[in-house]
């Protein structure tokens, strides 16, 4: 058990190294391999839940081992609440993602399969690195798969344009992450002369307000093209139209929650200053979000693109409940996250579905559908009402609680953003009416087939955590009160340090000191 | 025996669960049993707990059952949780004694139907929604039933889903309903920001420590929800449309249980709109315009089912102005009896439908009466009642209401009298409605009329009942001046809709005596009071009733006497007449201003700002970059002075700077 975080890391590794001595040609023993290894990977990760003390706001299930000493690189694993349900949700998507490719994914499967468990590993660690440095390696080996993903096993019209727009976008951001990374190095090595990467430690720094600024700006760039933020957000339509289905799910269900998560774990507890700072901004840009995504989600012609729209009208709630800096608001945002990993993942599980039968996403191929594929009808339906948020399934437990703490926080943002409520009902309504509802116009789908035994398995999983967490969240919560609880102190605490803490002697530190003496007087307001 | 409140609830759950999953590999006679017994079940124990509840003193009539925490964050705490109280057992009495019926009815009305096991999956679920709402005893419990029973109507108006007119007419419903509810739901955040609980009991309790404003804010988002779900102006549109759907559910949830739950809600929170006058007024002003706007739509229709509907919508509007000039009983009594007789009427139609073919239109009908005998005979109460004859039970609670319209403090002349004149408008409008129908010669189709035949058993037995109750219904309330204190229903709210604050005390629901005191000013006695108001009551009622009659009358010589005069009124009134035909062109307005210019605006961001602004800037900087290295790719010439030239200018540069730092700073 000391070592559970790393096996579950490295378990997708040692199935990459089983896959490269299978024939390429044996499909089927590969997929048999890939998904052994990702539901064995699914199973250990169980243990943590179950394991996990709730009671302590303590990182649990450490591991810390020197890995680069003398710029006090380590590597350290653990993981709290919040990280804890985050990883449950990667290893649970991946098998029902592996599971979901069996038939769709026909060419270069081995090659397939090697980059999805890659891609696991990457998830997971970035997830559970409490360095900075390793959750940089982490990020950056999540990049590559998603990239190959998309570049070669996505839809041929426009995969290679769709890819190179998410390597670019992500990677333009992950630069400004590493110099501030190292920003924040060199100033905490200034400061108190201790080499660590160490996040744990790092919080613990006080740091000016106008150093923060910068750097806080540079960790949000990253993380908000990651989310996407409006108006961040181009890349993902693209991404998520051109993937395969499996990789969207992915990209939806994990990738999206790891800009997101490093706000919650990086950005805002090391800088919490210049969080205050720039929250009107990331508040309205996440309203802006919600009402945007939602308006143009309403009129895509493509089922993926709309879905794909209606991810960024949810992750705008989800950063605004971060940014409500109370219980509600943030737990509502974690909860949401996993929400979004499930009820969006579970649409483009659909979508894909359909998408294998008829080789087309456009809604106005489709019509009627209820009448030939009932049970799809009823599973689609469940997730439709899921991803609006009614009451007794998981979104509505998410968005009310997210809702009540930006309104407690701020009445004019709560308002706003509960506009969204309305909105996503028209659009997920209407899009369901045109490609389930009516005649079937088109003869194509007269002959369509119902869900097979493998896909309802795939789905059920699925729609029973929409209910259970829709009615019994306490499930989850109290995973991470709290953690949630811990993270709002530490920020308001070290929010406050900020006038009583000494500033270090800086001379010829860099460039972002000198802004900082330029820019102090000013954050004398705050 | 008052815990065992969730097994109200619990039994149409089970049904809904058991039809969902093999309703469609079991035989259908057992589809109908399961759906049904469910319901009769909850509707068994619905009784036991209302005459246990009976037992007890008034005062201590209120029991709370919780079964689990539902969501718990931080100070935000809400269980999954029941109450028994009049109110609420009022509420599913009614609910689960109406569904049993129409669950009956439907047996028969949907046998021959493919989807018979989605019908009553759909319809037991849509039950268990409404008594969670009646039920629960915070707002977020009540909010989910809210949602619920929106999800079930959603579902049940587009039944017939390959009808694109059905799945229309559910998608609005939804949509408009989220309208409502995101007023609901601001209502619910500013009640917790501010009391810091969503528990009835506890809400109640602090909400005294509000301030009338925050009040007055809370009492109207919440309204803004009960407009939504009862359809009141401006948010009703979606009502008429919702006929698209199966008759038995027009009758079920859009007559007589879920767009009443609205006018539950306000009953509920009366001591949050006794606190806010000028929420009450609004909603009182809303509820009358509502009736005689509704009312006057009702005069042209021809669909039967239309006719009906705006007819709803014309009686919710009497329920609001009843609790909005603070009568919470007399909302809920006209609420109970409306639930008797305007779903028979739906039954009624339903059966006709069923006899004529499914024919709809009212100009096609004529001369019933003779064909479908029971039906008539069934109808005819009904109708009587929603006219306000009386002995009828509509005349009863439309009576109270008007009253109290006129007398209560928060009363006004003029909401009496427009009511009154609905109330005009209604009894033409049905009996024309009755006329065309079962009276006259019959004008449809010969392959129509050969068809004609009554209902079968499990059709008529329902209609029966409903009928019966529409005429006793209404003893429960007996208005005091045919001999005190016989308003059974008033007394028996009275704990949790009379007695609180200052308004109650000022003319509590139904007690006579009270009235009397906030009718009149000081000076005289109260006997004197009541003798004079009395008599003033007197006049009113007497009133009510003539314009009743008047309207009978007229539709009497309209659809009878001289059946050329309709045609003659319209062409001399064609303005008029063709706004109220076209519904005040209301639909078309809002098409116009809402969903086309949504749709435009998310047209223009989509196409003009995300692929054109901002996915123009990436590409934009993507071309630069590339044009750029293509510019730098000329200064890699491979020839190594130019580099050493290019690594000596670089070096000036930097050892520039450093000098030039070190000589000013």
């Amino acid at each position: 058990m000391d070592h559970l975080l790393s096996t579950i890391i490295f378990l997708p590794i040692v199935g990459v190294l089983v896959l490269l001595f299978i024939n390429k040609e044996n499909h089927s023993a590969i997929r048999v391999v890939a998904f052994v290894f990702s539901l064995v990977e699914f199973i250990l990760s169980l243990p943590l839940f179950f394991l996990f003390n709730n009671a302590t706001h303590e990182m649990q299930f450490q591991e810390v081992v020197p890995w680069i000493e003398s710029y006090g690189i380590t590597y350290h694993l653990g993981i709290d609440g919040i990280s804890l349900l985050l990883v449950l949700l990667t290893t649970f998507l991946t098998v029902l993602c592996i599971l979901s490719s069996w038939s769709a994914i026909t060419v270069r499967v081995k090659e397939y399969m090697i980059s999805f468990l890659f891609l696991e590993t990457g998830m997971v660690g970035a997830l559970v690195a409490l360095d900075l440095v390793l959750f940089y390696v982490f990020w950056e080996v999540m990049l590559i798969p998603m990239y190959l993903l998309i570049g070669i096993w996505g839809d041929p019209k426009r995969r290679i344009y769709a890819a190179m727009k998410f390597f670019i976008y992500t990677m333009a951001g992950s630069v400004l992450m590493l110099v501030a990374i190292l920003a924040l190095y060199f100033f905490n090595l200034k400061a108190t002369g201790i080499h660590t990467f160490g996040v744990l430690e790092l919080y613990k720094t006080v740091i000016p307000v106008g150093t923060q600024y910068w750097l806080f700006a540079a960790f949000a760039v990253a993380f908000a093209i990651k989310v996407p933020m409006f108006p961040f957000h181009t890349w993902l339509p693209d991404a998520h139209t051109e993937a395969p289905t499996a990789g969207s799910v992915i990209l939806a269900g994990v990738l999206l929650k790891m800009g997101t998560y490093g706000f919650i774990r990086f950005a805002m507890p090391l800088f919490p200053n210049a969080a205050m700072v720039f929250l009107p901004l990331i508040c309205i840009l996440a309203i802006i979000g919600i009402i945007y995504g939602a308006m143009v989600s309403m009129m895509q012609a493509d089922l993926k693109r709309l879905v794909a729209f209606s991810s960024v009208s949810h992750l705008g709630y989800v950063m605004l409940g971060m940014f409500a800096l109370n219980m509600q608001g943030v737990e509502g945002s974690v909860y949401q996250m996993l929400n979004h990993g499930v009820s969006t993942g579970s649409l483009f599980l659909l979508v894909g579905m359909i998408y294998e039968r008829r080789h087309t996403r456009m809604i106005s191929d489709f019509g009627g559908l209820s009448k030939v594929m009932p049970v799809f009808a009823v599973i689609f339906m469940i997730v439709t009402l899921s991803s609006i948020g009614l009451p007794g399934t998981n979104g509505f437990v998410g968005e009310f609680l997210i809702l009540l703490g930006v309104f407690r926080s701020k009445i004019v943002y709560g308002v706003m953003a509960a506009t969204g409520v309305i909105l996503g009902a028209a659009y997920m309504l209407w899009m369901f009416q045109r490609v389930m509802f009516g005649e079937i116009k088109n003869p194509e789908n007269m002959k369509l087939k119902d869900l097979n035994m493998r896909e309802i398995a795939t789905m059920v999983p699925l729609v029973l955590l929409i209910f259970v967490m829709g009615i019994y969240p306490k499930l989850f919560f109290t995973k991470m009160d709290v953690s949630v609880d811990h993270f709002l102190k530490g920020f308001k605490a070290k929010y406050e340090m900020k006038g009583e803490a000494p500033t270090p002697r800086l001379t010829s530190i860099l460039t972002v000191e000198s802004v900082r003496e330029r820019v102090s007087p000013s954050s004398g307001t705050n | 025996m008052l815990d065992y409140v969730w097994l109200v609830p619990l039994f149409p759950a089970v049904g809904f669960i058991i039809n969902g999953l093999i309703g469609k590999r079991i035989d259908r006679r057992l589809v109908g049993w399961i759906g049904c017994s469910a319901i009769g079940l909850s509707f068994f124990f619905s009784i036991l707990l209302f005459f246990e509840l009976i037992q007890l003193p008034p005062a201590s009539r209120h029991h709370e059952f919780e079964i689990f925490e539902w969501v718990v964050s931080g100070d935000f705490r809400t269980v999954i949780g029941y109450q028994v109280d009049p109110l609420s057992i009022l509420m599913a009495l009614v609910v689960s004694g109406v569904s049993f019926f129409i669950h009956i009815y439907s047996i028969g009305y949907m046998h021959g139907d493919p989807g018979y096991p989605r019908y009553f999956t759909y319809l037991n679920l849509f039950v268990f929604m409404m008594l969670n709402l009646v039920l629960a005893n915070n707002f977020l419990l009540m909010f989910v039933g809210w949602e619920g029973v929106g999800l079930c109507s959603y579902l049940l108006i587009g039944f017939w889903f390959e009808r694109d007119s059905a799945s229309n007419a559910g998608k609005k419903a939804f949509v408009v309903n989220r309208v409502g509810d995101f007023g609901f739901l601001l209502g619910i955040f500013l009640i917790f920001t501010n009391l810091g609980t969503l528990d009835f009991t506890e809400v109640f309790h602090k909400a005294p420590s509000l301030d009338v404003t925050l009040a007055t804010t809370i009492a109207i988002l919440l309204f803004i929800g009960a407009a939504g779900k009862s359809a009141q102006l401006p948010l009703y549109v979606w009502l008429p449309d919702a006929m698209e759907g199966p008759t038995p559910v027009s009758s079920l949830i859009h007559a007589a249980t879920m767009v009443t739950a609205g006018v539950y809600m306000i009953a509920r929170c009366n001591v949050l709109y006794s606190m806010a006058p000028i929420a009450l007024t609004i909603v009182a002003v809303i509820g009358v315009a509502t009736a005689i706007y509704a009312a006057s739509i009702g005069l042209t229709q021809n669909d039967i089912k239309r006719v009906l509907a705006y007819s709803t919508i014309s009686q919710l509007g009497y329920m609001f102005l009843g609790v909005g000039v603070g009568a919470y009983g007399a909302g809920m009594f006209h609420l109970m009896t409306h639930a008797f007789f305007k779903g028979l009427l739906f039954l009624g139609a339903g059966s006709v439908m069923h006899a004529m073919s499914g024919e709809l239109d009212m100009r096609k009908m004529g001369g019933l009466r003779r064909k479908i005998p029971i039906t008539f005979w069934t109808f005819v109460p009904a109708t009587l009642a929603i006219a306000g004859i009386p002995g009828f039970s509509g005349f009863f609670s439309k009576d109270e209401i008007l009253w109290q319209a006129y007398s209560s403090s928060h009363g006004h002349f003029l909401l009496w009298a427009v009511g009154v004149i609905a109330a005009g408008m209604t009894s033409f409008y049905m009996f024309r409605l009755l006329f065309m129908t079962f009276f006259g010669q019959c004008r449809a189709p010969e392959e129509v009329k050969k068809h004609i035949h009554e209902s079968p058993k499990v059709m008529t037995v329902p209609l029966g009942v409903l009928s019966v109750l529409s005429i006793i219904g209404g003893y429960v309330g007996i208005p005091h001046i045919f001999g005190g204190g016989f308003n059974k229903i008033g007394e028996f709210l009275a704990p949790v809709v009379g007695g609180h604050g200052e308004v109650a005390k000022g003319h509590a629901v139904f007690s006579f005596e009270k009235v009397a005191h906030a009718a009149e000013g000081g000076g005289a006695t109260a006997t004197a009071h009541g003798l004079q108001s009395a008599s003033m009551e007197m006049i009113l009622m007497a009133i009510s009733v003539i314009v009743a009659l008047i309207g009978i009358l007229m539709a009497y010589v309209f659809y009878i006497k001289r059946p050329n005069l309709p045609g003659i009124v319209a062409e001399k009134g064609k303005t008029l007449y063709t706004v109220l035909i076209n519904k005040y062109f209301v639909d078309e307005i809002y098409e116009f201003c809402f969903v086309d210019s949504l749709k435009s605006l998310g047209i223009a961001l989509w196409k003009g700002f995300d692929d054109l602004v901002i996915d123009g800037a990436v590409n934009g900087v993507g071309h630069l970059t590339v044009g750029l290295s293509g510019v730098l790719r000329k200064i890699q010439t491979g020839f190594v002075q130019s580099y050493a030239f290019f690594m000596i200018i670089g070096g000036v540069i930097v050892v520039g700077y450093y000098m030039i730092r070190a000589i000013f700073y």
